[in-house]
């Protein structure tokens, strides 16, 4: 018991039982998890080669996101940060949408604009004969619409509470805005650039309805550990288990590593 | 028109609604700006730096910066703040060297031009510290060296030595004033500390909302305030009788609890609003029709009764004032 519920008496019942109800409802599913996970065929299951497949692929399709957020999300969130331009409140908000978008939304978005007879899909097709729905490609699309709000909002964030006074220093001692970027901005943000990064990738480790919609289901080129989870669950629940197990577990990993910054209580 | 050269700074700015202030110095002076928080001090530096709109016309070493306007970066300008806004990620020696580097001079070049300054300080052996490692002081000297390395043709301080312990602001004053001894270029300072004025500055603007009120050496302004601000500055009464200035020292203030039959042709009643020791004797501020600062022995302090609350009257001499027109 803290000092506080001492001093102040115990919690009320009406506020107990709720709180309660609500840990109960968040722990219980992993502890069941836990418990149903067969264990016994545990690493016959992981390495069998349709899960191996969906792991790589997990893999590549997440690295490839978090690698495209840090490249394409950190101009973007300085952009956002430091710069002022007609419509920049607008891009701002455009930017953050994907945050509240219904995944399965995502996925018809990206089907109208780069489908083979989308808006920028077609010009792809009729220039080069490049299609991008159901490809490896059209997974780490769908995962970066997805995961880059989430990293602009971290890197921004970071962006501002640095502030822009050691810009200014960098200017008046004669650095252009692309030297004042590289020696002094960046290496100031690294702390947002991390954080964004981790929050790209376990969005990206979970990201099931934009790529079901817009990749497809394809083992080997299109079914990540979400999508194999979903397929395997109708036929083969042990192996769901497994790979639910799995994702836990690399979900923990975010949390913790997260820890230090965002969720310490103090 | 032929263009003639001009040396020094020659300032002309106004920022809407905030600052319409002149300001000219000669190669090599400093120029002190003082004025109450809010006056437009702060303003002024930002726009000498380019770093606030603002109409300006700014002539530095014989080339405009403000037709067409120069952006800070080609402005050659070295700025050093109160909080001083050292790279937090970098050595103190890289700190130094940045302007050097972010001006094309190769990496040894500039490591052992920034060495050398680190070295006038007398920091040489923390060149390797970074900064969250340095003590205030230390700090800005490594400021002052960044903002030196590159020898500027004008150096904007912004109350460099706000926020020091006193010794360590002493010492440093003292450092500085060797180092701007020998700058060619043309100083401004901003400074809210009378010493600063009296020890490092040639020439002293006062700015009150957003206005030069008074310009003049230190001496002339200290001996002679034209603003309640710098009056307080200095510790001198001074009023304002028409078009002219009366000024008076708080030693020459005779205090009393009941109004003064004498000779004394200035007098005015008030109330103690503060006390407190000031040097061997007891600094009063009275308020009244003025507010006026009184100094009164220890002795008499306990004798009169002499705390905040109670009720005085205030008087000087004729012959211990001095009276000076506005435009002197």
């Amino acid at each position: 018991m803290t000092p506080g519920s001492v001093r102040l008496g115990r919690p009320p019942v009406v506020l107990l039982v709720p709180a309660l109800v609500g840990s109960a409802l968040l722990v219980v599913p992993l502890v069941s998890l836990v418990l149903d996970t067969p264990w016994a065929g545990f690493w016959g299951q992981l390495t069998s080669s349709a899960v191996l497949e969906a792991l790589r692929l997990t893999l590549v399709a997440s690295l490839s996101t978090v690698g495209l957020c840090i490249v394409l999300g950190t101009p973007l969130a300085w952009l956002l940060s430091r710069t002022s331009f007609p419509g920049r409140a607008l891009l701002r908000a455009l930017v953050l949408v994907p945050l509240v978008l219904p995944p399965v939304v995502a996925g018809v978005a990206l089907i109208t604009a780069l489908g083979r007879t989308g808006l920028v899909g077609h010009l792809l097709y009729q220039w080069w004969g490049i299609t991008i729905p159901y490809t490896t490609t059209a997974v780490v699309i769908s995962h970066t619409f997805v995961a880059l709000p989430f990293y602009v909002l971290s890197v921004e964030g970071s962006l501002g509470s640095v502030g822009d006074q050691f810009d200014t220093v960098a200017a008046s001692l004669g650095a252009d805005r692309w030297t004042t970027f590289r020696r002094v901005t960046l290496p100031l943000v690294v702390p947002g650039i991390v954080a964004g990064a981790a929050l790209a990738w376990a969005r990206s480790l979970g990201e099931f309805g934009a790529t079901i919609t817009f990749a497809g289901n394809y083992p080997g080129t299109t079914q990540t550990m979400p999508s194999k989870i979903y397929t395997a669950l109708q036929d083969d629940p042990g192996v769901a288990r497994t790979l639910s197990m799995i994702l836990l577990v690399a979900s923990i990993g975010v949390l913790v590593g997260l820890r230090s910054r965002w969720l310490s209580t103090s | 028109m032929a263009e003639h050269i001009v040396s020094g700074l020659r300032a002309t700015i106004s920022v809407r609604g905030r600052l319409e202030a002149e300001l000219t110095a000669e190669p090599g002076e400093t120029a002190a700006v003082i004025g109450p928080n809010g006056a437009g001090k702060s303003t002024l530096l930002a726009a000498l730096a380019g770093l606030v709109a603002c109409t300006a016309s700014v002539t530095v070493s014989g080339r405009s910066w403000s037709d067409p306007p120069r952006p800070v970066r080609q402005r050659d300008v070295g700025l050093v703040f109160q909080d001083q806004r050292l790279f937090p990620h970098l050595s103190a020696l890289d700190n130094v060297a940045f302007g050097p580097r972010a001006r094309g001079v190769a990496r040894g070049e500039a490591e052992r031009r920034a060495r050398a300054w680190l070295d006038r300080f007398g920091i040489a052996d923390l060149e390797a510290r970074r900064p969250g490692t340095l003590s205030g002081g230390q700090a800005q000297r490594v400021a002052l060296s960044r903002a030196l390395v590159l020898d500027p043709a004008l150096l904007l301080l912004d109350e460099p030595f706000g926020g020091l312990d006193v010794g360590v602001a002493t010492t440093l004053r003292i450092e500085l004033a060797r180092h701007l001894r020998a700058f060619a270029g043309v100083t401004v300072l901003v400074t809210h500390d009378a010493i600063d004025v009296l020890t490092l500055a040639d020439r002293v603007v006062v700015l009150d909302a957003g206005r030069v009120v008074q310009t003049g050496t230190p001496l002339e302004v200290a001996a002679r305030p034209r603003s309640e601000h710098v009056a307080r500055l200095v510790g001198l009464n001074v009023l304002r009788e028409g078009t002219r200035f009366v000024a008076f020292s708080p030693t020459v203030v005779t205090v009393s609890l009941r109004e003064p039959d004498g000779s004394a042709r200035r007098r005015w009643p008030g109330v103690i609003a503060h006390a407190a020791p000031h040097g061997e004797s007891v600094r009063l501020l009275v308020n009244g029709e003025h507010d006026l600062l009184a100094d009164v022995t220890l002795a008499s302090t306990v004798e009169l009764g002499l705390v905040p609350g109670r009720d005085v009257w205030l008087s000087v001499k004729e012959s211990a004032v001095d009276t000076y027109a506005e435009g002197a």
